[in-house]
This record gives C-alpha cells, structure tokens and sequence, in this order.
C-alpha cells in the first residue's frame, strides 16, 4: 500500500507521521510539497498535524484554499482514503470534506497530554485494526479541538456510524460536543481526528496503542 | 516623522540611550569627532551590557568552558558538544525577563524564538527546550497574570515551532515581585563536520538578509534590557519584540536546507540589537569590516530611518556570507519558503562599519572596538557576607504528616501540570521523560539506543545566604539530576540573572557565584559551553534574589536503562545514598523554614563536591548495572518531599525508618546535598546487596537501606501514615487552585 503526506508551511507533525508510516509499513510515503501540481497515484493521503500558515485566520483555513487541496478533493471522491491529523483534521473541516467546525478549547488554552478514546466505530478501512468499543489511550496536543455541529449533522454522524472516536473516561480536553474526537465523512474514505495516533506506535513512546490505525489501514503486520 | 542624522548629541540624549559620561568620552577619543545619532545608537547597542557583558567579562573568563567532547565553548551563538557517532549537542540558555515583565506573551514568545534561532544558526534542528520560570509572590496582584501570559507565549511559539519541552522550573518568590526570571533553553542535533559559525572570512563577499522585514518593533531593546525599572514601565512596551513563529519554523527549514548547499560561510542570527549586533559580530570576530546599504534592507514600514533599522529587533532574521557563486541556489531555497531575501552589504578589508542611506554615510566606525574590543569594567565587590548558620538545636516542630501534606501542596513543591501541559511535550516522537522528572529525556533520532538528558538548576535561597555555596550548589544539582536518571553530565550553560552591577553587594553576588560555578564546574568535569548575563534585575532599586540558572545537558549511552522517580514495584528496598549519617541535618534556608514558618535564616547547605562526585558517580554506575528500579536526587523539602514524590508517580506507598534520637524535622526535610534515593530489586538479606553495601563502604559513601516500598500509605518513621492519594491531590490541587483565583 502506498501513501503520500502533504507538506504546508508551518506543519510540524509531518515528521513524526512520515516516522510512523515509515516504522509501521516498512515503506516511506511520498512526500507532497504544496506547491507541487500533482499527488503520486497512493492509496492514502495523510495531512499531519501542526499551525499551517501559523494558524493565522482560523486553523486550517488557508492551507485549505491552497489549489493542491483541489487534487486532494478529487481523489477523496474517487476513493481514495485521506486521513488528516490535528491540523490536518481542521484543514479537512476548513475544505469542506469533513462537516463541523473545531473550535477553540473550552480551557482556552493549549492542551497537551494523554486521553483515552474509545474506538465507536471498528468496521472501516481506517479502524480495522480495532475492536469495536476499544478503549485506546493516544495523546492530544492542540489548541482547537473542540468539535461542534448542528443538531442535524450531529444526529447523522451518530446514525450512520460515522463518529470513529470519542473521548472516554471522563478524558474529553477540549469539550467537544458528544465527546467526538474523530469523524468520518459519508463514504467512510476520509477520517479527520485531533489525537495523535502517530505519536504512540512503539515501546519508546510508553505504548502502541496508536498502530492498530496505521497498520490496519496500511495492511501490515500490526 | 524622521529624526535627521545630524542631531545634536546632549548629555540628556547621550543618558537616554544607557551611556554613562566616561563612556560616551570613550567614543569621542576612539573616533576623535562628535557621533552622528545613527552612530550613538549603534554604541548604545553594542557597549550596553546585554550586549557587551561589561560588567561580567572579567569573572566570566575564569570559567572552565573546554574539555574532551567541547567543540565550541562560549562565544558563539550556542556551545556546541561531541555526543560520538559523528553529531554534537548544540545548546544555550537565555534570559528575556525584561520584557517578559512588560508584556508577557510576546516577551516569553520571542524569547523562545531567540534560543531557538541561536541553535539552528549553528546548523542544528531543535530537539528540547526547557525553561526556568521565577514569578512573585503568588498573593502579588500582577503574579496571575504574568504566569499566565508567559505560559501562554512559551506554548504558542514554542509549538508552533514544534519544539518538545521536556523540563525547566517554575517557582515564586516576592523578590521577584517586579522584575520575573524568563530563562529559556534549547538544543538542536547537527553533524559535527557541519556546525555554523557567525566569523565571516573572505573580502569582497556578499552580506545577505534572510527572514521577515525589518519594522520599527523592539527599537532599544537591548537598552531597555540592561536598565533597571522604575515605575514608568508601562511606557517601554514599545520596546518588547513581536514574535510570529510560522516565519521563524520557514526560516528554520529554509537555513537548514541552504546550509546543505554549502553556501553558508557565515551566519548569525538578529537578536538583540538586530541588524547592527549581528553585521558588528560577524565582521569583527572575521577581522574583516562590513559595509551595510540599508536601501536594500526588506521593511514592513515606510520611512524607517538609519536609526531604527540598525536597532530595530524584529523577530525571525537571519544575516549571512555566503559564497557568490551560490547566490543563487540560496535565493531559489528562501523563495520556496516565501521569506525575504535581499543582498545588502558586502565585507571589506578596513575592518570600519560602514552604514549607507539614501546616498549618505550615516555610520563609519571602527569594528573591533564596537565589537570584541567594547569597554570592559572591574567593578568593586564586597567581600563574601554568608548568612550565620541556624543556632544549635534551633528546630521549629510540626507535625511530621502535617508538613509533609502542606508541602506537597505549596506553591514551592506543587505540580507543575498546569503550566507544561500548555506544552507540546511530545511532538517529534522521541520523549522518553517528560517534565515531572529530574531531567527530561529524549532518544537520539536515528541511533539505537542513545539518549539525552536535559535539566535546569539553581536555588535562589541559598544563593541570597551564600552566593559561593548556591553557585556551587545550583551546578551541582545539576549533575545530580542528569546523574538520576543514569546520564553521563556533559557540559552546561549558565544563565547569571542578578541586580545592578553597579552596587558592589549585587557585583558581590555575582563574583562569588561565578566562583562557586567555577569551582563546582572544575571538580565535576562539568563545563559551560554557552550562557547569558542578565543584570540590572532591580525594580525601585531592590533587586531579585541571585539567580545563576544552570541549565546541563547529559548522555546515556542506552535509554532503555535510564531511571525514572516513579516506584516500580511493591516490596522494594529504599535506599539513601549520599549524605550524613542521620540523613538530614540541615535546616538553614530550607523550604520547611521558609514555608511553613516563614523564616528565611540559616546558612546554606555546604556542597562537598569530592562527596557529590562519589556518590554520583556511584549512582550512575547502579543505574547502568541494572539493578536500579527507581531513582530521584533529593533537593527542596529533603528526604521527606523526594519520597512523596516518588510515591506520587507511581501511585505505590512506601515505609520508611527514623533516625534513633535524630530529630524526625531535621531527618524528613533537612536540606544536605549530595543525596540520591534508590529502589533496587534485590533481595535486603541477599548477598547482592551486601555486595553493593561493601562497595559503597569500601567508596566512603553512605549508603543506607532506609525502608521498603508498598501500599497505600507514605510512612514516615512514627509519624501517622499519610494515604498517597492525599499527597497526590495535595500536589495536583495547588496550581490549578491558584490560576482558578481560589488559593493564593
């Protein structure tokens, strides 16, 4: 399986998912910059985490009109999967392939440290690697996480088993409505979360909670 | 409106710009004319004492700064150290704790920014930071809101950097009611056969701008820094910086990637005293003059004078020589990262500086002397004026479990969740400790199994009792907390934040301190590679307490065998290595005095730093053995506190013995150095500990089996059993409280 992670100015997570792709699939993604004109034909695109363009606007909001956005679009109607991380989840928002808005967290402040997430719904190509109802444990490290959505959207990310995470345990950092901390979009090919699986896949990070994401998505040995 | 070039210097304007009479007389004997006023601010910049360490030089270079693995001592934008493999540490600490004060987001943002900056100038990407936080009394009414903009700013830059914190201090103290401590730390990796360097080499070569424009913010800067406040602070706020860290992680990427052409010759960051500190160094430690033509300079504002483009301090710039054939190359690198790029001056072979506007020559001064030649004073210092020792059997009592639990919970000891949670403390992957540890701990990217330590150390109590001793002490402890977690101490860099040097019991501080920090550096192969002086930390002429922050850098050669505070198991032996016999006898400027009664006498604790490489070298080597399942060095709160501590981190109680007829006060919260508490997994009849009992005999190192690990309670000796749930709440509940406006 082959994947691509796209670089805008400010990213700062792209490292550490380029590492976990790397360590999980044995195979380095492509590395997209964005002001390249074309994504490699891939099997996923991954948008890391980070303060594209300083997070200056909203967060997400520039790199989200950037035109490589416009091939990014049109692979996810294709099929292709496209997974965006912290930032990466709020430039999802902000280009309109996930619904809702990530606002900023209810302490105001930032927030970094552990949660637990239980895994809501395991029967994807992103979640497989799970157990229905798993709890997880992954870090968080953001500034705008909260979630929200209207009442209608709410209500149709809940039925159609499009939540992926929620936070468990009383763990919710930034009061994110109904606990949602990652969504999926109608075809349940694009998943945008603001935890930080790629930061806990081997021993050194004191757990491998995060891996089942990346190798169940990637088809490898978890 | 423009302020023309040819104004009349006054006496008032030679004052305003933090030149004393003899000095400004030194400047007409060295260019035997009137200056013009772009040439005052140029000295005012480079002669004040941020810049120029005036005051500081003499004792400075009385510090031990070399050894085997130093690549680059002090001097440079950061001290640079052999870790093998062919990579070097590169690391410094700095203070911004002026403008912190005046504004405290964009003060501590910017200078986070700056350490930053001074690290991948050399060449290295960033791997930690830590900082070193000192605030007022918590009841002060400015203390809330300065902790909370300070944290703020360090977050904000700092992660969107994408830097992980891995360590640093926050503590309060009235002294520092007027005048906060920012000290910030970092250190980048870099090849060793690929450090940069700021001295400039070659005639005739082009001097290039990198980074954002040039605007009018933190004009005098550098001034304001080396100048005591009064009450008119408010007004320097123009003074303080304005960070954007999304330029300064483009221009991180963008140097890294230009310094991989090989066309960088030289380069040196804008800090301080921005365009003319940096053109001034880069010239004069190359023996070369420079030639800047400001019309070229990239700027936010129109109709910026001389003036304010060579003092101006806006962030996120960089000046370099580069290689004209690759001219470029390196502009291709700076366009792709939409950062300013503009050819604006040239080295010379006059070794003047030479500044150029619209067709004049407003500045033309002699490098060496604004640069590496600035004045240098032998200020007078009283002699040393330790505090006296407590008097015999002068112990205040208090419940053991009662004191234990309002430690715990005071705003000396307590979490600071609070504050580093606002951190990314993860980001990059490769965090094997993070803050709440004796040192911060990252895996070498790349390597197996190498790791580095990270700690940031000094007690300001003891250095007020006794500059010489707390100098000693604030190295010392922090060998002692690389040392906890199995790290090889490499190097260090000292950041020296006092009053006005100009009073001689203020310069006595800093003589006396520098010496300990000599004496304690010498012993323990312990050498400052970097640092920064930061005086004049007085507000209405009362100046903080002595703070030589002392930030030290440690190698592990496996981080899998590193040790963490946590217990590990139940039915683990303690044991107590270091120290006297009766494991605490000193109360003299403890926390428990402090805290508790609010007594601030006493003499500092004495370091025998013979002892303290013993016992630490002792330490490290049981670490490394494999037998070590917990270790914590033991400061503030003595035996008492480091044992709550360790319970708390792992949720295990714990049993420990008295001292027969030793009073349970001087035992549980003694402050005597050198200490270190151990849980090993050995058998307390077995012959392996006996074997390691002998050896410490055989050593001349106490080493005592103080009690066992287990359950749910922390024993102190008779003392009623405190449940570790009380401590930890105790611990977790006094920062939030406090920001939350309930406790004070």
């Amino acid at each position: 399986m082959k994947s691509a992670v796209i670089v805008f100015p400010g990213l700062n997570r792209d490292r550490d998912m380029i590492a976990a792709l790397t360590k999980v699939s044995g195979t380095a993604p492509a590395i997209v910059w964005h002001q390249d004109d074309a994504v490699p034909d891939v099997d996923l695109i991954v948008i890391p985490g980070g303060f594209s363009y300083g997070d200056y606007l909203r967060c997400g909001a520039i790199a989200a009109r950037s035109p490589i956005m416009d091939i990014v679009r049109a692979r996810a109607a294709a099929g292709v999967k496209v997974l965006g991380v912290c930032n990466g989840f709020q430039i999802l928002i902000e280009a309109g392939l996930l619904p809702g808005a990530l606002m900023r967290n209810n302490s105001l402040k930032f927030v970094c440290r552990e949660v637990k997430l239980e895994v809501v719904n395991a029967a994807t190509e992103f979640t497989r690697g799970y157990t229905q109802g798993q709890i997880i444990r992954c870090p968080v490290a953001h500034h705008d996480g909260n979630y929200f959505a209207d009442a209608d959207t709410l209500a149709r990310l809940e039925g159609d088993g499009r939540v992926a995470f929620r936070y468990a345990e009383g763990t919710n950092p930034n009061g994110s409505i109904n606990d949602i901390a990652g969504i999926f979009n109608e075809n349940k090919n694009v998943l945008g979360l603001m935890p930080h699986p790629e930061n806990l896949i081997e021993a050194a990070h004191g757990g491998d909670d995060g891996r089942a994401l990346f190798s169940g998505l990637l088809g490898a040995a978890a | 409106m423009t302020i023309p070039n040819d104004i009349v210097i006054t006496p008032q304007l030679v004052a305003d710009h933090g030149l004393k009479p003899d000095e400004y007389q030194k400047i007409l004997d060295l260019i035997g004319r009137e200056p013009t006023y772009t040439e005052l601010g140029i000295f005012s910049a480079m002669w004040n004492e941020h810049c120029s360490y005036k005051s500081s030089k003499k004792w400075l270079k009385t510090l031990p700064t070399s050894g085997p693995r130093v690549i680059q001592g002090p001097g440079e934008n950061a001290g640079v150290v052999d870790i093998g493999d062919g990579q070097a540490i590169v690391f410094k600490m700095e203070s911004h704790n002026h403008p912190s004060f005046i504004e405290p987001y964009q003060g501590a943002g910017t200078g986070m920014g700056g350490i930053l900056r001074d690290v991948f100038t050399m060449g290295a990407r960033p791997v930690a930071a830590m900082n070193a936080l000192r605030f007022g009394s918590p009841d002060h009414e400015k203390t809330r809101h300065l902790v909370s903009g300070v944290v703020a700013g360090i977050g904000g830059y700092g992660n969107a950097f994408g830097v992980p914190t891995v360590g640093g201090e926050v503590e309060f103290d009235e002294r520092y009611n007027g005048n906060i401590l920012v000290n910030a730390f970092a250190a980048g990796l870099a090849d060793t056969d690929k450090i940069f360097y700021s001295k400039a080499e070659g005639v005739g070569l082009p001097v290039v701008y990198l980074g954002a424009k040039t605007g009018r913010d933190g004009v005098g800067g550098a001034t304001m820094a080396s100048a005591e406040f009064g009450d008119d602070i408010e007004e320097k706020r123009p003074t303080v910086q304005v960070g954007d860290p999304f330029t300064e992680k483009r221009l991180l990427e963008a140097c890294l990637e230009l310094m991989a052409t090989g066309a960088v010759i030289a380069i040196q960051d804008m800090g301080a005293a921005g365009l003319t500190c940096s053109a001034v160094e880069m010239g004069a430690k190359g023996d070369l003059g420079i030639e800047l033509d400001l019309d070229k300079v990239p700027v936010r504002e129109t109709q910026m004078t001389a003036y304010e483009m060579m003092l101006s301090e806006s962030q996120e710039r960089m000046l370099m020589v580069l290689h004209p054939e690759k001219e470029a190359v390196a502009r291709a690198v700076f366009e792709k990262w939409e950062l300013d790029f503009a050819t604006v001056g040239k080295t010379t072979d006059d070794l003047r500086f030479r500044v150029l506007f619209q067709g004049d020559e407003v500045a033309n001064l002699p490098i060496k002397e604004l640069g590496d030649e600035a004045p240098e004073y032998d200020r007078p210092w009283t002699p040393a004026a330790p505090a006296a020792p407590l008097a015999a059997g002068d112990v205040p009592q208090m419940d053991v479990a009662d004191a234990l639990l309002r430690l715990m919970g005071s705003h000396q000891v307590s979490s600071r969740r609070w504050v580093y949670e606002q951190y990314d403390t993860l980001i990059q992957g490769n965090s094997m400790q993070r803050p709440g540890g004796d040192a911060g701990v990252i895996r070498v990217d790349g390597h197996p199994s190498k790791g580095l330590a990270f700690t940031s150390d000094v007690n300001p109590r003891y250095c007020e009792a006794d500059p010489f001793e707390g100098g000693k002490q604030a190295v010392a402890e922090a060998w002692r907390n690389l040392t906890a977690t199995g790290a090889e101490p490499l190097a260090a860099t000292d950041n020296l934040n006092f009053g006005n040097p100009e009073r001689p019991e203020i310069m006595s501080q800093l003589v006396h301190a520098i010496k300990g920090i000599g004496e304690a550096c010498k012993a323990l192969d312990f050498p400052i590679v970097s640092g920064n002086v930061s005086l004049y930390n007085e507000t209405n002429g009362r100046g903080i307490l002595p703070t030589p922050t002392i930030g030290g850098v440690g190698l592990l050669p496996d981080w899998t065998q590193m040790a963490r505070i946590g217990f590990a198991d139940e039915n683990q032996a303690i044991l107590l290595i270091g120290g006297p016999a009766e494991r605490g006898t000193h109360l003299g400027q403890s926390i428990y005095l402090r805290d508790l009664f609010g007594r601030r006498d006493g003499s500092a604790p004495h370091v025998d730093l013979a002892a303290e490489r013993k016992a630490g070298d002792f330490v490290r080597g049981l670490i490394r053995s494999g037998v070590v399942t917990a270790c914590h060095d033991l400061s503030d709160g003595g035996l008492g506190v480091g044992l709550a501590e360790m319970a708390i981190a792992s949720g295990i109680g714990a049993t420990v013995t008295a001292v027969v007829g030793h009073d349970p006060i001087l035992t549980f919260f003694g402050e005597d150095q050198g200490r270190y508490l151990l849980t090993v997994n050995l058998d307390p009849q077995g012959d392996a500990i006996k074997a390691l009992w002998d050896e410490a005999r055989d050593k001349g190192i106490a080493c005592a089996w103080i009690g066992t690990t287990g359950g749910t309670e922390l024993v102190l000796g008779d003392s009623r059993p405190v449940p570790v749930k009380d401590l930890t709440s105790a611990h977790e509940g006094w920062f939030p409280s406090y920001m939350d406006g309930a406790a004070a």
